[in-house]
C-alpha cells in the first residue's frame, strides 16, 4: 500500500493506514541517519523546493537534511529574500516555482489554508510545513513516531498537551494523530488559550497542570507564543511560569516512565524546568532526529514513483 | 495451462545449502574476515542457514547482517510500484572483510548491483562474493554468482520462487507461469 494522496497537508485528512506506513518507513530511515555515509541515492535527480513564509529553524533544516539525505537537490526560499518582498503573491511565486518543475514543494504560511490553496493551483507534491494555527502535519507525525519508538505502541496511552492550544497547530495535528492512534488525550492551559471549540474534539480539558498530568504516559508541553505576547493571553510570563512551568513534582504525579516533548524552540524556565528539559525522561532530542527520518519518509512516499 | 511445478523440495534446498558452505569455506580458506549478508528478504533466511551450517563445519559463528535495496533501487522513480521499506542492519564494519552476499533467486542481476552499491556505502571491503539457491538467467548487467544451488533456465514468462518455512512454512522452490 501506499500514500494514496498528492499531498501532506494535515492530520485531519490521513487515514489511519497511511499514518501507520508513514512511521514504519521512518523507522527504516533512522538508519540511513545513523550511517557514517548518511546519504542514499533514492531521489536522484529530484527537486525540493522548501518555501518558507515564517521563520524556521529546525523545520527547515530538518526538510533540507531529509532531502539532501535521499540525493535530491533542495532549494530554500525564504520570504525575506523573495519576490514576495517586491510585493509578489502566493499564487504568482506558485505559478512560477510549478514553472521551473520541481518534484515537491515544502510550505509554511502564516495563513491557514496557504498550503492546501498551493496544493490546488500546482501539479506537484505539496508539504505543509506549518500553517497559521491550523497544522502541522510533520511534527505530530514525529510526535507519534517518538512515542511508539519508546512506548511500543500508541494505543491506550494517555497524553497530556500543555500550553496554547488555541493558536498551536501542533496541538491540532497531534489531537487528531493522537486520537487516531488511540491515544486518550487530555489538554491543559489557562482559559484563555482554550478554543472553543475544544470539547467537539473529542478531549478532557484541564485548566490545573497537576490534574491534568496525573497518571499520563506523555507529556507534551507547547512552546509559548513570545510573539503573541502583546495580545494580552496571560498577565506575564512569570505568571505563567507559575502555573504551567513543567518540573519534578508534576512528573511524581505522572505515570512511571513518563515521556516529556517538547517542538521546540524551548523557552526555558517559561514551559519547562531546564533539569525536566535535559532529564531522563526528556525526549526532546529524539524527536528532532525522528522528524528527519519523518520528512525523509515522507519524501520517499510522495516521489519514489509515476504519479 | 500448465500449472505450478516443484523443481527443488526440502532436501534439496538443504543439500544445496551444505555444498554451497563448504563451497565458501573452501574458496575462502576459512572463515577469517568472512560475513554473511542476506538481501532482504529472502537472502535473510538463507544467510541464517549458511551461518548455522558454516558454524557446524568450522565450530565458530561467522557475523551476519542484513541489506535492503530498495533504497538503491534503480526503477524507484520509473515504476508505478513502490516497494516497502525495510531496515538494513549491519552490526559491523565492513572494511577489509570478505562479504558473501546471499539471495535466493538470481535473475537480472538489478539486485545485486543494488545491494553492492548500498554494502559499498558501508565501507570497503576486500571482496564481495555472491551466493545463491537459483539463478535463472536472463541477466541484464554483468554480474555472476560464486556460489549456485542449481542453474535453472526459465523463460522470462515463467516466475521462479523460492519457499522457506520461515516465511512461507515450506521449503521448495516451485516455477509457475507468470503474467506476460
Amino acid at each position: 500500500m501506499i500514500l494514496q494522496k498528492k499531498d501532506i497537508l494535515g492530520i485531519k485528512d490521513l487515514p489511519v493506514e497511511e499514518i501507520a506506513i508513514i512511521l514504519d518507513t521512518a523507522e527504516s530511515f533512522v538508519e540511513v541517519s545513523s550511517r557514517e555515509i548518511k546519504k542514499v541515492p533514492t531521489l536522484r535527480g529530484k527537486t525540493i523546493i522548501n518555501l518558507f513564509y515564517e521563520a524556521s529553524t529546525r523545520t527547515r533544516t530538518s526538510f533540507e537534511i531529509a532531502g539532501k539525505r535521499l540525493s535530491a537537490d533542495t532549494i530554500n526560499i525564504s520570504a525575506s529574500t523573495s519576490s514576495v518582498v517586491k510585493g509578489e503573491t502566493l499564487i504568482d511565486t506558485a505559478k512560477n516555482l510549478e514553472a521551473m518543475n520541481p518534484d515537491v514543494i515544502v510550505i509554511r504560511h502564516s495563513a491557514s489554508g496557504a498550503p492546501h490553496m498551493l496544493a490546488r493551483m500546482v501539479r506537484q507534491s505539496v508539504i505543509n510545513a506549518g500553517d497559521g494555527s491550523n497544522e502541522h502535519p510533520t511534527q505530530a507525525l514525529l510526535d507519534l513516531m517518538t512515542i511508539r519508538a519508546k512506548k511500543g505502541t500508541i494505543t491506550g496511552l494517555k497524553v497530556a498537551i500543555v500550553g496554547d492550544i488555541a493558536h498551536s497547530r501542533v496541538a491540532r495535528s497531534n489531537i487528531y494523530g493522537l486520537q487516531k492512534m488511540g491515544a486518550q488525550v487530555t489538554v491543559a492551559g489557562p482559559a484563555t488559550m482554550m478554543p472553543r471549540d475544544i470539547e467537539g474534539m473529542g478531549v478532557e480539558v484541564r485548566t490545573s497542570l497537576e490534574e491534568a498530568v496525573s497518571g499520563v504516559d506523555v507529556i507534551m508541553m507547547l512552546r509559548i507564543q513570545l510573539e503573541r505576547q502583546q495580545q494580552n493571553f496571560f498577565p506575564s510570563l512569570r505568571e505563567y511560569a507559575q502555573h504551567y512551568c513543567l518540573s519534578r513534582r508534576h512528573l511524581d504525579l505522572a505515570g512511571p516512565d513518563v515521556l516529556v516533548m517538547h517542538p521546540g524552540p524551548i523557552n526555558r524556565g517559561v514551559e519547562i524546568a531546564p533539569e525536566i528539559a535535559d532529564g531522563p525522561s526528556s525526549v526532546i532530542l529524539e524527536q528532532v532526529t525522528n522528524g528527519v527520518a519523518v520528512r525523509m519518509a515522507l519524501l520517499y512516499l510522495l516521489t519514489g514513483g509515476k504519479q | 495451462m500448465e500449472k505450478k511445478k516443484v523443481v527443488i523440495n526440502a532436501e534439496g534446498i538443504d543439500r544445496s545449502l551444505t555444498r554451497i558452505a563448504y563451497e565458501i569455506l573452501e574458496k575462502n580458506k576459512g572463515i577469517e574476515d568472512l560475513v554473511l549478508i542476506g538481501i532482504r528478504t529472502g537472502g535473510i533466511y538463507l544467510a541464517q542457514r549458511l551461518q548455522i551450517k558454516i558454524e557446524q563445519i568450522e565450530k565458530a559463528r561467522v557475523p551476519m547482517g542484513i541489506v535492503d535495496i530498495t533504497l538503491y533501487r534503480d526503477d524507484l522513480l520509473t515504476s508505478n510500484r513502490k516497494p516497502r521499506l525495510g531496515k538494513t542492519d549491519i552490526p559491523f564494519s565492513l572494511d577489509g572483510r570478505k562479504i558473501v552476499l546471499v539471495d535466493d533467486v538470481l535473475f537480472t542481476g538489478r539486485t545485486i548491483r543494488a545491494a553492492m552499491d548500498a554494502l559499498i556505502d558501508f565501507g570497503r571491503p576486500k571482496l564481495i562474493q555472491l551466493a545463491v539457491l537459483i539463478d535463472r538467467g536472463h541477466r541484464e548487467l554483468p554480474i555472476r554468482a560464486d556460489f549456485v544451488g542449481k542453474n535453472l533456465p526459465s523463460s522470462l514468462w515463467e516466475d521462479v520462487s523460492v519457499h522457506l518455512t520461515e516465511k512461507n512454512g515450506v521449503d521448495e522452490v516451485v516455477i509457475e507461469p507468470g503474467q506476460e
